[in-house]
């Protein structure tokens, strides 16, 4: 009996990793995928990067330019983020099983977040792009979505963790719905909500550079723009820049966080 | 004495199937103080949560003062709750905000739409957290966030939760079993003296039974979701023990006939 135990376990184990090769090898076969090609290639890579990709001083008289248009994408991020966060915080409590009004209502509020945030911030920028054309509030708009997606999924299972006993004891003592949500959801889940929040923008940083490239705003498009005109020193630049950006905007969430939690 | 609480034929079905309750009838009087014991799983905290409706009981009925809480709607039922304090196994408190924060969250019940989402309370009712907190022996900790507390001190600001709410009956769902000897004698005692002094009616589970012999008037005794006894401390016996238990009282270590305190 115990013998048999341990056998199926260790047996299952190996099932597992099997399955796991197998699909990386069928993986490698149906794209062709070269392994010696790709790490030969890894090298050549870095001489090039080496060789071309770096900062020169006349590249540097770029820097104003470089600075504004990664201040617009940083502003740009935190205000997707914050706005997106308030939104998400009505959502998340009709959602919550916590404070929910209605077991459907509840899995319609999980359903449109559910939507919002399986839908990739790439596509999202491509599918505004039809709405808005090549204009800062695209990117604004597909950043919201995915973020207010991802916060509402992140709030709600907060608020049923973090909330659930003090809201049972407010309902005990006759305590209406809003009061509830004011005087026990919001106060308990919020240090773990703003921390959310501040990962929310780090992520939206680093999206709003892609988001920039495909909708031709903000440091994603001056990136683009050095790049494809072989500026590869000012492009180099801007890489530097968007590095030390999240460099900072971590360090300040961290010790924010820090502080909170 | 007139019955404050009556369950008639109460039951409780879950949607998984589990019958909880089952024709469960007892009545309880004005300052009485009454203990619930039983294994886990006996029902003890369905029926305790299907008196203040947080959980609907599927049949019977519950009445408080001669009204049958099953049927009220949604408003008059916030109104009956607040005449109904609750003290819990884990507290429930909002462990981030401070001991008066907490305490007058007991109040809440009492207010609008706006003054309970804003939270504002009156001097008289500040006045009346620190004075029950006072009573509680908190007066060191009125300003100190919840977290920083002992369990002891934790329940102590939910009793005083409680309190604030100037409830006619106290439900105490297991308040001393996630706490040391030395803090569950200092809850009960409080809890026995909140009945003696201020003639709130008590209603405790307990998994301790020689505590629920000591502090109480009545013990009733459940097991698989029935009341299989109803009486007085005193009147508890050995086979007692065995039917609520399905031990004999020895295996237990419970020594039968120990005498009421207060």
């Amino acid at each position: 009996m115990q013998a048999s135990y341990f056998l199926k376990k260790r047996l299952s184990t190996a099932l597992f990793i099997i399955i796991l090769l197998a699909i990386t090898a069928g993986a490698v076969i149906l794209t062709g995928f070269d392994f010696m090609a790709g790490f030969a290639s890894i090298p050549k890579a870095a001489e090039w990067g080496i060789t071309q990709f770096y900062p020169t001083a006349e590249s540097l008289d770029k820097l104003p330019d470089i600075l504004d248009k990664l201040l617009e994408t940083i502003m740009l991020s935190i205000a997707s983020t914050t706005i997106a966060g308030g939104a998400a915080v009505i959502l998340a409590v009709l959602g919550s099983k916590t404070m929910q009004v209605h077991v459907i209502f509840s899995v319609i509020c999980r359903g449109i977040a559910s939507v919002f945030r399986n839908i990739d911030v790439s596509a999202w920028s491509l599918i505004l792009l039809f709405s808005f054309g090549q204009h800062v509030l695209t990117g604004f708009f597909a950043l919201f979505f995915v973020s207010f997606g991802f916060l509402t999924r992140a709030f709600t299972e907060t608020i049923d963790e973090v909330s659930s006993h003090a809201v049972e004891a407010l309902k005990a003592a006759g305590a209406g719905y809003f009061t509830i949500v004011f005087r026990s959801v919001i106060p308990s889940a919020i240090p773990r909500k703003l921390s959310w929040v501040l990962f929310m923008m780090e992520t939206n940083i680093r999206s709003a550079t892609l988001v920039g490239i495909l909708t031709g705003t903000g440091i994603g498009f001056s990136f683009d723009l050095y790049y494809k005109s072989f500026n590869y020193h000012a492009a180099s630049l801007v890489v530097i820049c968007i590095v030390a950006t999240i460099l900072a905007i971590e360090f300040v969430s961290n010790t924010i966080r820090r502080m909170i939690l | 004495m007139t019955a404050l609480l009556e369950l008639k034929h109460v039951a409780k079905k879950y949607n998984t199937g589990t019958m909880a309750l089952s024709d469960v009838n007892f009545s309880v009087s004005k300052g009485e103080f009454v203990s619930i014991i039983g294994p886990s799983g006996a029902g003890k905290s369905t029926l305790i949560r299907c008196i203040n409706r947080l959980i609907d009981a599927s049949g019977g009925e519950v009445r408080l003062d001669g009204v049958n809480v099953l049927n009220l709607n949604k408003r008059a039922l916030q109104q009956t709750r607040v005449k109904i304090g609750m003290i819990f196994q884990h507290y429930n408190l909002v462990e981030r905000l401070s001991v008066i924060d907490n305490v007058l969250h007991g109040r809440l019940g009492y207010k609008n739409v706006i003054t309970g989402s804003l939270g504002i309370y009156t001097s008289d009712e500040k006045k009346q957290a620190i004075e029950i907190l006072h009573s509680l022996g908190l007066e060191e900790q009125v300003y100190k966030r919840c977290d920083q507390l002992s369990g002891g001190q934790k329940q102590r600001v939910g009793i005083a939760r409680a309190l604030i709410q100037e409830p006619k009956l106290l439900l105490c769902d297991e308040p001393i079993a996630s706490l040391d000897p030395n803090a569950s004698k200092v809850i009960m005692d409080h809890l026995r003296s909140i009945c003696s002094r201020l003639g709130i009616t008590v209603l405790v589970n307990l998994h301790q039974v020689d505590v629920a012999m000591k502090y109480s008037d009545t013990i009733i005794g459940m097991r698989k979701g029935s009341v299989v006894y109803n009486g007085s401390a005193q009147g508890m016996k050995a086979e007692t023990i065995f039917d609520i238990y399905g031990s004999e009282a020895s295996d237990l270590g419970i020594e039968i006939g120990v005498t009421h305190a207060s």
